[in-house]
């Protein structure tokens, strides 16, 4: 079934067009990796399908589940499933990452109707997920991402996706500012919450990535469009020749 | 409705609603005749069926308080109070002479029940103990001394308080019952001539609270204060005295509120503090008077002088204070350390949003040997409003191994507020340690961003965000007012973003 469809999507950023009707349909259970030189729009793809702030969609529509996507408020999204593992994640001093973890997974079954988790469930819940991804109690004691290393930021984002179990995973550039352990530590995280009830999209710019977490399906992006799908020879072939050659395409 | 336009909706609602304390008591009450004169302040005197001496030191309070003009330093903005229009004395009509809860008026009784302020402790009055289950068994106990208006209407678990030796009553009482501690103490930290308010204070306060702990007793229980303003066109005065003796300790807290009103309403306190030998006295002060409407109309004008002196030596002053109320607030609760090693602490959370104006922060002032003061202060400005931290810090001649450390955050809300830092510091001697830290920095977007895709509201991710930042001084506050605060400041941002 189509998780995710998006059609035609025409996207503006102060009266800039970034996307000029991008088409891209995601089933459940399957990983999606979306390639593309810088500028080509991928991380505005990412944010518009969050609901990210200062975006102007002039046309085409984005289906989640059979909604209307684009008519939800962000948090909304994130209720009904929609989950973004950040570039960059945000520091929030002062603000404990388990009482972080609590208010969001809270906020979130609250806006479907369901039970808020009581303080020694929740607590039991995050030691399990932690424990599965080696995740350390001491990082959940500390302000979110304050003072973390880049690998425990993008580890604290995989935490995050395990909690509140989204149906459409989004990793917007995972592997930047990672050194190879630090994304195979990621990625392992990644692979384990594959399921046939979830899909992915993967954003990245390089191919190693993956090597880690191999897709299905690779789209190549380039000037606001996806000029190129295939499987995950493409990303090889990517590797090999580069952008250059879909320059042209677009 | 899409959703985005029924929030919009809702924060614009807000600005009514969020002021959840703005009801008023239907109650009679005596007032006095508007305006200030030496025979208002004899009626006041005679009310409280004073001694000559307290007489006499109003009277010389309001011949002093004629030549003086009012402070316009502060950086707040107001039009001129005529300070003939305002009734200087309301109290409660009472039926006859209160002496116990249940003989004061029954919407009294219910207004503090709306505020959530647990006057109703008749069992524990009379020291009967809860039945099992009927009470959390751990909530700590807490002292409660209730004024209205400019009445202080009920005090709680004086008997068992008496039992430590701790005084703790009206401060009109106080001047009749304990002549010599009052005679001793008042207006020897803020004297009758220390500034305009503090002066006009002294010339028509009409009630209070007293403390006093004896030596080496630690007071059993929280000591605290709900004051409410009710009666229209009226100004609040009060008066608190708090003395630790030699080796003793108290932990003090005072809330405030008052109901929506349009015209504003002057507020005008003075509380001493003043600890001897080895002596500990903390203050927490949870302010929330009504703060005027979305378009800055009523609210209160709160001008308050606020000052402990560590008189002994290795005594210690902690002032906490969470500021979200009040239209104008001019406030710098301070520590003289006069006595050797004595140490000051000020943590301060000024919150303003809409029209508010906020001049707070603190006076360290070192005058014994190897003095140490810290200053953490947080402040918060959203909507259209001005928040300024002025503080002194400075270090007598004498006052040699002096050391403050002070951290000034300020964290801004939209792009139509202000937030500024004043610091004033002086080192009168070469052995002082003085340091200064100061931010000022403003909620990201991708921060909001970041928790509202975790599914939070954006009104849940700014409460989240500035919790955070005030953390610091939260954990200063006493376990029961921590988490009122917390709420409070969520309630207080309401409609500060989208």
């Amino acid at each position: 079934m189509a998780l995710l469809e998006v059609k035609d999507l025409k996207v503006r950023v102060e009266e800039r067009e970034i996307l000029h009707g991008l088409t891209l349909t995601v089933n459940e259970g399957e990983v999606h990796a979306i390639m593309g030189p810088n500028g080509s729009g991928k991380s505005t793809l990412s944010h518009v399908i969050a609901g990210k702030p200062g975006y102007e969609v002039t046309d085409g529509q984005i289906l989640f589940k059979g909604e209307d996507l684009l008519e939800m408020d962000p948090e909304e999204r994130a209720a009904k499933g929609v989950f973004l593992a950040f570039q960059y994640p945000v520091e929030i001093p002062g603000v404990a990452t388990m009482t972080f973890l609590r208010t969001a997974l809270n906020a979130q079954r609250k806006a479907r109707g369901e039970s808020e988790y009581s303080t020694p469930d929740f607590l039991k819940k995050v030691r399990e997920v932690s424990k599965s991804l080696n995740i350390p109690q001491d990082m959940l004691k500390r302000g979110v991402n304050v003072g973390f290393s880049g690998g425990e930021k993008k580890r604290n984002e995989v935490l995050q996706m395990a909690l509140f179990e989204p149906s459409l995973c989004i990793l917007d550039e995972m592997d930047s500012g990672l050194d190879i352990d630090a994304l195979r530590i990621a990625a392992d995280g990644v692979n384990a919450l594959r399921s046939p009830g979830r899909a992915m999209v993967v954003i990245t710019h390089y191919q190693r990535l993956l090597n880690y977490i191999v897709p299905d399906f690779v789209h190549v992006m380039s000037k606001g469009r996806v000029v190129k799908s295939g499987d995950k020879e493409l990303a090889l072939e990517l590797e090999a020749s580069g952008y250059t050659q879909f320059e042209d395409a677009a | 409705m899409p959703a985005v336009q029924e929030t919009v909706e809702r924060v614009k609602r807000i600005d009514v609603d969020q002021y959840r304390y703005g009801f008023e008591t239907l109650i009679d009450s005596e007032k006095a005749p508007k305006g200030l004169s030496e025979e208002i302040v004899k009626f006041i005197s005679q009310k409280k069926n004073e001694p000559a001496w307290m007489l006499q030191w109003r009277l010389e309070a309001y011949r002093r308080w004629l030549t003086m003009t009012e402070p316009t330093w502060a950086r707040v903005e107001y039009p001129k109070i005529d300070f003939q229009d305002i009734y200087y004395y309301a109290a409660p009509k009472p039926k006859k002479t209160v002496t116990s809860l249940d003989e004061i008026d029954p919407e009294i009784l219910k207004t503090y029940e709306k505020l959530g302020i647990p006057l109703r402790e008749v069992a524990m009055l009379e020291g009967v103990e809860p039945k099992v289950g009927e009470e959390d068994p751990a909530r700590r106990k807490i002292a409660v001394d209730a004024v209205f208006d400019s009445v202080s209407v009920a005090t709680t678990f004086k008997a068992e308080l008496k039992k430590a030796g701790v005084i703790f009553m009206p401060i009109s009482e106080a001047i009749r019952e304990h002549p010599e501690l009052v005679q001793k103490y008042l207006g020897s930290v803020v004297p009758t001539s220390d500034n305009f308010y503090a002066t006009l204070n002294s010339a028509v306060f009409s009630d209070g609270s007293f403390v006093y702990v004896p030596p080496g007793v630690r007071c059993p229980m929280e000591l605290s204060t709900y004051f409410r303003i009710n009666e229209r066109n009226t100004g609040q005065f009060e008066r608190t005295l708090i003395i630790a003796d030699k080796g003793s300790y108290v932990s003090y807290l005072e809330g405030c509120t008052a109901p929506q009103r349009d015209e504003n309403q002057l507020h005008a306190a003075v509380v001493e503090l003043v600890a001897l030998d080895d002596a500990e006295i903390k203050y927490s002060t949870v302010q929330n008077w009504y703060p005027g409407n979305s378009e800055g109309k009523g609210g209160i004008y709160n001008f308050v002088t606020k000052r402990g002196d560590c008189r002994g030596a290795n005594s210690k002053i902690s002032w906490t204070q969470v500021e979200t109320g009040s239209a104008i607030t001019w406030k710098y609760p301070s520590c003289i350390l006069r006595g050797d090693n004595s140490s000051g602490e000020f943590y301060s959370i000024a919150i303003s949003n809409g029209f508010q104006q906020v001049d707070s922060g603190t006076k360290m002032i070192h005058l014994g040997k190897n003095t140490s003061s810290r200053i953490i202060s947080k402040g918060i400005a959203a909507g259209k409003s001005q928040n300024t931290y002025r503080g002194l810090v400075t270090a007598h001649r004498k006052a040699t191994g002096a050391r403050n450390f002070t951290a000034c955050d300020s964290l801004l809300i939209g792009d139509k507020c202000g937030a500024h830092t004043v610091p004033y510091i002086e080192a009168k001697n070469s052995s002082a340690t003085f340091e200064h830290e100061a931010t000022t920095s403003k909620i990201s977007e991708d921060v909001l961003f970041y928790c509202i895709q975790r599914g939070l509201s954006q009104e849940e991710a700014v409460g989240l965000v500035v919790n955070g930042f005030v953390k610091d001084v939260l954990q200063q506050l006493p376990m029961e007012f921590a988490v009122e605060a917390q709420k409070l400041i969520s309630i207080s941002l309401e409609g500060s973003v989208g």
